[in-house]
């Protein structure tokens, strides 16, 4: 059996999965090789929704090509242009005022647990249980909401600007933050009455879609689902950006490598954020919200680099730059393209189940994949 | 005190008087069948409607409350829209036996409605081997199943009709045993007589520890018999689209669903029956004013209390729990439950025969 696996014999059952299907959550298509229930091999083919978003950044001024990462991971929308502004600021030596970078982190934070939330739902959907999908979406409408009206936008907010964010806090935001933070906390037990404590869902991701310390770096696996295997990936503590040297929290390390310790990985991420939004939201230091910065913004040339931690996992901006007033290049490091590509590795051997399931615990999403 | 048995005499009174005897069976038959028809048409507008609401209470929302009051005209709405649709046949298809599968499947369903007593003295058929009858009917429908998932010439179609052929097949096994338990009781495979049996107190209270067991080890083979959730391993939705009936559309694809509901429906009204007395209604030992006013509610709404009761039961499950993968679902029946029941059994027939029970 075990030399069978990964080559394609006469009998085996080949079968397309996507691009529209409802576990892929977008375009992906992935090409599965069977042999009757087991995973013999999964190849992904991508490409279905690629907007070549890093060529046309090439076109557009540092101020405008920010606002088209938020089309990458639309999940985690504010983190994309955070790293964008970043980078931009890197090269041109803006310092951003302390407002800025408080808002910013707070908006980095509620995202991330707006795209948890959302993740949440929609893994418990992928293993058969709808009901979660709505009572995480109960939370992330509030999250939206507080969105919604401070940057004008609920998914894709472009509130980064280089030098800070577009506008000012709208005034009842803190007051609609800590009511989130009220409503999360009633509701949190509800996630591991409905799902986590479930013994069929234990069972369903519990030793299932194993990936090992040596294999996630292998793979370049960043994010929650290096952290359910052990490694230290969390961006926020190696590299810190911003404010976050300053902010107590820590890095949620499981070690089993399974589909289970990646869904503690995010829940407890979750609670993590809370704490962070918990210490800003009543220190949000008074002042500018933004930089002065020139109206026409002309990165010196060179290259610059930075990356941030996104929902999903590493993200990095690379830009290079000749002088003038659009980048000369523009790559993005995804989290999702390094992921998916543990897929292979980590179904082999497993049920289709399975497959649904270790895909839901690796996150992915489509468009962050091709961009 | 209204019974529907009044009503079903009066009529068979007079249609044989009127006609002759050959002719009032004749009429017999098709007043039955319509009545049968129309039945089914009600069943599957308000279980499907049912399962919206249900959903929608679990899910902290509204369900359907367009079409008409409160939304109750929804499944209405939704079947002449199936009704409407264009029922496709797949070019790679075989062509006979893809359309024959939902017919298949719906007969089952409707077949096995025979013998159910709906209310006192008012069942189609009381034949004296009802629940062997039942059980045997109701296998057949995995040939509907499997028919339609090799016929679509659609990989996720045969993927799901092998799956459901391997459950359906294995919980059927726990079901037979669990309906056995109870039949060592009674000593009789006819529904009446199981309804009868249950006259001064339900099966579930009397018989026991092992009438408990059997109880819940009949809810989950069924709920895994049927096809729902968290059996619902040939349709799942996120691994293999829609199973069996990805390529069934329009009416087709209705027939499929509509029998999903009917069968829920058997299987809830055969537990009723078996386990808590069918249309019997409730009786507190000898306590006569609480038992006198139990029996002036009809029985037919007794019976369909405990049904709809059933009904709601598995419906919570659908909506609550993930789904099992398909070697999990086949562990549990034959490493757990079959054993379970096998053993129930036996204590069961021990305590009929020393007359352990109420």
């Amino acid at each position: 059996m075990v030399e069978e696996i990964g080559k394609t014999v006469e009998g085996d059952l080949i079968i397309n999965v996507g691009p529209q299907h409802p576990a892929t959550h977008g375009v992906l298509h992935l090409v599965l090789t069977l042999n009757g229930e087991t995973i013999k091999k999964v190849e992904p083919h991508l490409g279905y929704i690629h907007r070549s978003i890093e060529k046309m950044c090439e076109s557009l001024s540092y101020r405008q090509f920010i606002y088209s990462t938020s089309r990458m991971d639309y999940l985690s929308a504010h983190i994309n242009n955070h790293a964008c502004a970043l980078c931009v600021e890197k090269g041109l030596g803006i310092e951003v005022p302390a407002r800025a970078q408080v808002i910013r982190v707070l908006m980095d934070e509620l995202t991330r647990i707006a795209s948890h939330e959302l993740w949440w739902g929609a893994m418990a959907m992928d293993l058969g249980a709808f009901t979660p999908f709505f009572h995480a979406f109960r939370e992330r409408e509030t999250i939206n909401d507080i969105m919604e009206e401070t940057c004008g936008a609920r998914l894709t907010m472009n509130y980064n600007v280089p030098g800070g964010v577009m506008a000012d806090l709208h005034p009842n935001f803190q007051e609609r933050v800590k009511n989130f933070l009220k409503l999360y906390k009633l509701k949190i037990h509800e996630y591991d009455e409905l799902v986590t404590g479930n013994i069929i869902f234990q069972n369903r991701m519990k030793g299932v879609g194993y990936l090992s310390k040596e294999d996630a770096i292998s793979y370049g696996v960043t994010g929650p689902a290096a952290r359910g295997s052990g490694v230290s990936s969390d961006i926020r503590k190696l590299y810190p950006y911003e404010i976050y040297k300053q902010l107590e929290f820590d890095e949620i390390l499981e070690t089993e490598g399974d589909s289970f310790a990646r869904y503690m990985v995010r829940l407890r991420e979750m609670n993590e954020s809370i704490k962070i939004i918990e210490q800003l939201i009543d220190n949000i230091p008074d002042g500018d919200f933004q930089a002065k910065t020139k109206a026409v913004l002309k990165l010196p040339k060179g290259e610059f680099y930075q990356r941030v931690e996104t929902a999903r996992g590493e993200l990095g901006v690379y830009i290079v730059s000749e002088g003038g007033t659009t980048p000369y290049r523009i790559k993005f490091r995804s989290p999702g393209f390094s992921n998916l590509s543990a897929l292979d590795h980590m179904a082999r051997g497993g049920k289709i189940g399975d497959l649904v399931a270790t895909m839901g615990t690796l996150d992915l999403v489509i468009p962050d994949i091709d961009r | 005190m209204f019974s529907l048995e009044s009503i079903t005499t009066i009529v068979q009174n007079w249609l044989t008087k009127t006609f002759s005897p050959n002719l009032a069976l004749f009429f017999e038959f098709v007043i039955v069948g319509v009545l049968a028809i129309a039945l089914f048409a009600a069943l599957g507008l308000v279980l499907v409607l049912m399962e919206r609401k249900v959903a929608a209470w679990i899910q902290i929302r509204l369900g359907p409350n367009r079409v008409g009051p409160k939304g109750i005209l929804q499944s209405l709405a939704d079947t002449v829209k199936l009704i409407m649709k264009e029922g496709l046949t797949p070019d790679g298809s075989d062509k006979f036996l893809f359309n024959l599968a939902p017919f298949i499947v719906m007969m089952v369903a409707m077949l096995a409605l025979a013998p159910i007593g709906f209310s006192k003295g008012f069942h189609i058929w009381d034949i004296n081997i009802g629940v062997l009858y039942v059980s045997a009917i109701s296998s057949v429908s995995v040939i509907g199943i499997l028919m339609a998932g090799w016929a679509s010439n659609n990989k996720y179609s045969l993927l799901g009709a092998m799956r459901s052929g391997a459950q359906m097949v294995s919980y059927e096994l726990s079901v037979g045993l669990c309906i056995l338990s109870i039949i060592v009781l009674t000593g009789s495979l006819s529904l009446n007589d199981i309804v009868l049996s249950q006259q001064n107190g339900w099966w579930l209270f009397k018989g026991h520890i092992p009438a408990i067991i059997s109880f819940v080890i009949f809810i989950i083979a069924v709920t895994a018999e049927t096809n729902r959730a968290p059996f619902d391993l040939s349709e799942a939705e996120s691994e293999l689209t829609a199973g069996f009936h990805t390529e069934y559309s329009g009416m087709k694809f209705a027939l499929f669903f509509l029998a999903e509901y009917i069968n829920i429906f058997i299987v809830c009204a055969i537990g009723a029956t078996l386990f808590l007395g069918g249309w019997m209604p409730f009786h507190l030992g000898t306590w006569e004013g609480f038992n006198h006013i139990m029996d002036y509610i009809p029985s037919f709404i007794w019976f369909f209390g405990k049904t709809f009761f059933l009904i709601f039961v598995i419906m919570w499950f659908r909506w609550t729990f993930p789904r099992l993968r398909v070697d999990q679902l086949l562990n549990l029946e034959w490493k757990y439950l079959l054993p379970i029941s096998m053993v129930n059994l036996v204590i069961m027939t021990l305590v009929a025969i020393q007359g352990w029970h109420f």
